[in-house]
């Protein structure tokens, strides 16, 4: 990713994301399921609005790259925002990430549920 | 409608009682119909999000572009089948780099619905070989018709495009729902018969 030319707004990201182009953890997927922890506990003064946006948004149940479409910003910085958020305890990661290809249980059900559309 | 990604939009959050989410990617060139497909599908709004690319790997005329950084939008949408479970369709264009921009895209995928279209079967190529080259994705071959193009054979299609034995083929115009959840169908049919012969034969 850091080939000579890439400039994905470096001085931009590198701030929003407090000096890190890299998610904390890397099962994140655009299609992974998040959802705002409803503890009642507040997120420190020191977080950004883009934390406080993401919060907000994910009140309910969406998907990392829906959140990225609502807040205009890019799935990849969204995902450093979510691996903050999710170790401070305020996010929550609903859906388990499938590798390789999914199983076939889940894959029946899928069918099941096109055809029942 | 426009995708009006620009505009500000209340979140569509869904079912409380979702928690599990799969994929499919709809794959294809330019305007062959891969934004259609999805919006006929999707229960919400389509969505667009957006990576930045140097020009120079995109392919577009770096003369027009003086910072040679440009974005690579991706379409997708979304229908939530059974109760528990959101099945997300991701548009990207054919070639790896525009996967690549989005980690872990085409991991995890139920396969690749590749859209063709028959006027212009070459640039189908590439996204085959891509996808047969750098991917065990199951794929299902979608030939949208299009008011002006040449109505071929499926058969023929299949032939034109040297597709492995198995591979289904379906056609239609994907801007009516029945045709884009049969497309859909085809390919999740098909990844399921594969996945079960991998089982037997392991």
């Amino acid at each position: 990713m850091h080939s000579d030319g890439y400039r994905d707004h470096p001085v931009r990201s590198y701030v929003l994301t407090g000096g890190r182009a890299h998610p904390t953890r890397n099962t994140l997927r655009p299609e992974t399921l998040l959802r705002a922890v409803d503890d009642g506990r507040e997120l420190p003064g020191t977080a950004g609005r883009h934390e406080r946006a993401l919060l907000q948004t994910c009140r309910g149940t969406l998907a990392l790259a829906e959140l990225a479409a609502y807040l205009h910003l890019p799935v990849s910085l969204v995902a450093v925002l979510v691996s903050d958020l999710v170790d401070g305890g305020y996010l929550a990661v609903l859906s388990t990430p499938v590798h390789d290809l999914p199983d076939t249980d889940l894959l029946e059900e899928v069918l099941d549920g096109l055809r029942g559309l | 409608m426009g995708s009006a990604a620009s505009e500000p939009r209340t979140a569509q959050h869904l079912a409380p009682t979702v928690d599990r989410s799969v994929k499919v990617l709809v794959v294809g060139a330019f305007g062959v119909g891969k934004t259609t497909l999805i919006r006929a599908v999707s229960e919400i709004p389509m969505l667009s999000t957006e990576e930045s690319i140097t020009t120079a790997s995109v392919g577009v005329d770096p003369r027009r572009d003086e910072k040679r950084t440009t974005t690579v939008a991706m379409d997708f949408g979304r229908v939530t089948v059974g109760s528990d479970t959101a099945l997300y369709l991701f548009g990207t264009p054919g070639q790896r780099r525009f996967w690549d921009l989005w980690s872990g895209l085409a991991d995890g995928a139920v396969g690749a619905l590749v859209m063709v279209d028959t006027r212009d079967l070459a640039q189908s190529f590439e996204v085959l070989d891509q996808l047969e080259e750098h991917t065990r994705l199951p794929v299902a071959v979608v030939v949208n018709e299009f008011p002006d193009s040449p109505r071929h054979a499926l058969d023929e299609v299949r032939a034109a495009l040297d597709l492995p034995k198995g591979t289904p083929v379906v056609s239609g115009d994907v801007r009516g729902r029945p045709r884009a959840v049969e497309a859909l169908t085809t390919l999740v049919a098909h990844a399921l018969e594969l996945r079960r012969a991998e089982g037997v034969a392991a």
